[in-house]
């Protein structure tokens, strides 16, 4: 069995002998080439399939460990990432912790520093603090995965987003994407308007003026204070999460009227292509920013999002501290 | 205590001299200036066969040739962390790294711990200046008590126990009655008010500039409205006062033109800025290194430009380091949770003549502003050459390349954003009194 399932993992690679991961490291999709992340949506779709089977384990990873150290809460990132290290027979530890490590009294380096003196292969982390993965990549040896830091990058949701767009449209060139929603404080938003601008997609951004980041207009992007605007020409909606503390901020009124200018309901999506997809990087606040019948409706791509976060998050783990690396490793 | 500096070039902003000549140091005093200084007049007193002593420090013949003599640097604004954050810089440290990098002078903020709020702060650190430091200190007092921005501090105390200025720094005040009052009040003892220009409102726990840059690197932006609106409220309480108001810290376009507006219109204003805020941009947060986080924050390319300008045309009148010394402790940890501020004292006279180096400024200019500017503004006798005057002064060689290494630093922190930068024209000699505090071993 083994062999046969670490020939299907392997293909990617051997097909493509000189590409690989640049860095030690997956921080941010702002540094990546275009063939970088080619190569990992490659190797996820082959991944992919593992998930299907009966018995959902391939031994690729066997005798690794992996850390996901979360200084957040998170459900479906941290599963994931554990499912995807599980599948590839990785042992996996999972540490929560909902205070900032300086309020616990002990720095983010001492604790990283602490688990890598157990030899872990991989830690993934996600952190309250913009740029807390680059900390601890500069101080370490061991491969760090972003899962998320600050309002800074959210690498692997946009790899599996463009990954799922990849797959339900077959191509990425050319496509327009909108991204509706607080901009200011996504990871989400800004890793996928890297991602899908690197991958020739057009990326249009709606919402609040206040949720605009400074001089956003420089990443490459247009950007409209009307949800309408957007709608009729948009091939992907990614509608982002309000956090509902936003509201005293000064950011908008009320969820009300929020809701009223940047949800996305049916009425909305009759303007929209007959061939739209509609995306949500969860956890979503039904009936705010998305309706409960678009969430679930045809259009919507939430669920499947999900199902490719595992197959993303499988080949980024193996090429990241899979065999291949193993050997560029320790010659360092 | 005698020493004969020979051929060098003095630079006097105060006279206006930049001329080759000799300059005789005798009791701690400038005993001559002039053409051919004969050295007979200190070597008499070294016993006669003896073959030409090496270099003495505190007696000897020093040749300048090809090197500058400007009046000792004064930092106008540093903080020294004693007492209170001793492990993070002290008085002794402070003022050998001030000597280092070629200051005579440094005036520290009052947000120690305890606060210099009162004469027992102000007397201990003119005592432990008294007992360790090797340049001069200046205390600068509290305006509020605990620098809380709810109650005058004792400011006829603090004068009277020998502060030079008033200032809240690294705290704006936010409540413009009270900085009205208060101005108004240290108007009557001869202080400056010396204002940290922030909204904190429009800061809303930004930690860097906001920008193109906070946008990509995801960090909470300061806009520089933040500044702008407090220099130009500050400079409305200057009017409404008559009081001096001087400005630490500038870096946005914005309030170099609201100075220099201004100024034009004769109000009583004087302003300062830092070597970083001409030397850097936003874009060095890149990396989330935290020794690029300090307040205000690096700016853009524009605000640099801006910043140049106003050195130029006379808008900014001084430069001060805001050497802030944080530890490893404050540094290495999350960008976002890391403190603010980064050393200067041994980097920014490099940095400073690097202006002239590219031709912003002429050497008088900023000798200008590294000596006599913030002198006057502190009310100091010092900060220029005269026969009969403590002799203060700095021999800087300006063709010296150095690359700027840490680990090598007087002071007791590293945080510097300059780390490994190539810079050309360092002090080689600082002294204090007539005394030497610091020679670089090249000079003899």
């Amino acid at each position: 069995m083994g062999n046969d399932l670490d020939r299907a993992a392997s293909r990617p690679i051997s097909d493509k002998p000189s590409l690989r991961l640049a860095g030690k490291d997956l921080l941010g999709i702002q540094k990546m080439d275009v063939s970088e992340i080619e190569l990992i949506l490659d190797t996820a779709e082959s991944f992919k399939e593992v998930s299907t089977r009966e018995i959902k384990k391939v031994p690729t990873l066997r005798g690794k460990t992996v850390i996901n150290l979360f200084f957040e809460p998170s459900t479906r990132t941290r599963t994931s990432f554990e499912i995807a290290a599980k599948r590839l027979s990785a042992d996996t530890i999972n540490i929560s912790t909902s205070s900032s490590s300086v309020t616990k009294g002990e720095t983010l380096i001492d604790t990283a520093k602490n688990l890598e003196a157990m030899n872990p292969d991989c830690i993934v982390i996600r952190h309250s603090s913009s740029g807390a993965p680059h900390l601890l990549a500069r101080l370490m040896h061991v491969p760090i995965i972003n899962a998320g830091d600050g309002a800074h990058e959210h690498p692997t949701q946009a790899l599996l987003d463009i990954f799922t767009v990849r797959e339900k449209k077959g191509k990425l060139a050319g496509l327009k994407l909108a991204i509706v929603g607080d901009i200011l404080h996504s990871r989400v938003a800004r890793s996928n308007i890297h991602g899908f601008i690197k991958m020739g997609a057009e990326v249009h951004l709606a919402g609040p003026r206040t949720m605009m980041p400074a001089e956003v207009e420089r990443m490459g992007i247009h950007w409209h204070t009307s949800l309408a605007e957007v709608i009729p020409e948009s091939d992907v909606i990614m509608m982002l999460r309000i956090q509902l503390e936003r509201q005293g901020g000064g950011f908008f009124p009320t969820l009300r009227e929020y809701s009223r200018l940047f949800g996305l309901n049916l009425e909305v999506l009759k303007a929209a292509k007959p061939d739209v997809l509609i995306m949500h990087p969860g956890p979503m606040n039904r009936g705010v920013e998305i309706s409960p019948e678009v969430a679930d409706g045809p259009y919507s791509v939430i669920l499947d999002q999900v199902t490719n976060g595992v197959a993303v998050r499988m080949a980024l783990l193996y090429l990241l501290v899979g065999g291949e690396r193993e050997a560029d490793r320790s010659s360092l | 205590m005698n020493l004969l500096f020979k051929k060098a070039r003095v630079v006097d902003p105060a006279s206006g001299t930049d001329d080759l000549m000799d300059l005789l140091v005798e009791e701690g005093k400038i005993a001559a200036m002039g053409r051919g200084i004969p050295e007979s007049r200190i070597r008499s007193a070294l016993p006669q066969n003896e073959p030409s002593p090496p270099f003495l420090p505190g007696e000897g013949v020093i040749d300048c040739t090809g090197k500058v003599l400007v009046p000792g640097c004064i930092d106008m604004h540093c903080h020294l962390r004693e007492p209170g954050f001793e492990y993070k810089e002290t008085i002794e440290s402070g003022s050998r790294a001030g000597a280092a990098g070629g200051y005579t002078s440094l005036a520290c903020m009052a947000n120690t711990h305890p606060v210099n709020d009162s004469r027992a702060v102000t007397e201990y650190i003119l005592q432990k200046a008294r007992e360790k430091a090797c340049t001069r200190v200046f205390p600068i007092g509290a305006v509020t008590k605990e620098l809380k921005g709810e109650s005058l501090a004792d400011i006829g105390e603090l004068k009277d126990a020998g502060v030079v200025a008033l200032s809240d720094d690294g705290k704006p005040m936010m409540n413009a009655s009270l900085l009205r009052r208060a101005r108004e009040y240290a108007r009557s003892f001869g202080l400056t008010i010396i204002s940290h220009c922030e909204d904190l409102q429009l800061t809303n726990q930004g930690v860097m500039n906001e920008g193109f840059m906070s946008t990509l690197l995801g960090l909470r932006g300061i806009p520089n409205a933040a500044e702008e609106v407090m220099v130009l409220r500050d400079i409305a309480l200057a009017e409404l006062t008559g009081a001096s108001l001087h400005v630490a810290h500038i870096s946005t376009a914005g309030s170099v033109r609201a100075i220099r507006e201004a100024k034009s219109r004769g109000v009583k204003v004087t302003a300062e800025t830092a070597p970083h805020y001409f030397s850097l941009t936003d874009e060095a947060v890149e990396g989330y290194d935290a020794n690029t986080k300090m307040n205000p924050p690096l700016r853009t390319a524009k605000d640099v430009t801006a910043v140049i300008a106003g050195l130029k045309d006379g808008t900014l009148d001084a430069i001060a380091t805001d050497h802030a010394p944080q530890t490893a402790i404050e540094k290495d940890v999350e960008f976002d949770q890391a403190a603010f501020g980064i050393i200067g004292l041994e980097t920014a006279l490099p940095l400073t003549l690097k202006l002239v180096n590219e031709g912003h400024l002429t050497l008088m200019e900023v000798v200008e502003k590294l000596t006599l500017q913030p002198a006057r503004i502190l009310g100091l006798d010092l900060g220029r050459f005269k026969v009969g005057m403590d002799a203060d002064l700095t021999l800087i060689d300006l063709e010296r390349p150095k690359t700027i290494e840490v680990s090598q630093f007087k002071s007791k922190s590293r945080n510097s954003p300059f780390q490994g930068w190539k810079v050309k024209g360092v002090a080689v000699l600082t002294v204090v009194a007539g005394r030497v505090v610091f020679h670089d071993p090249s000079v003899s």
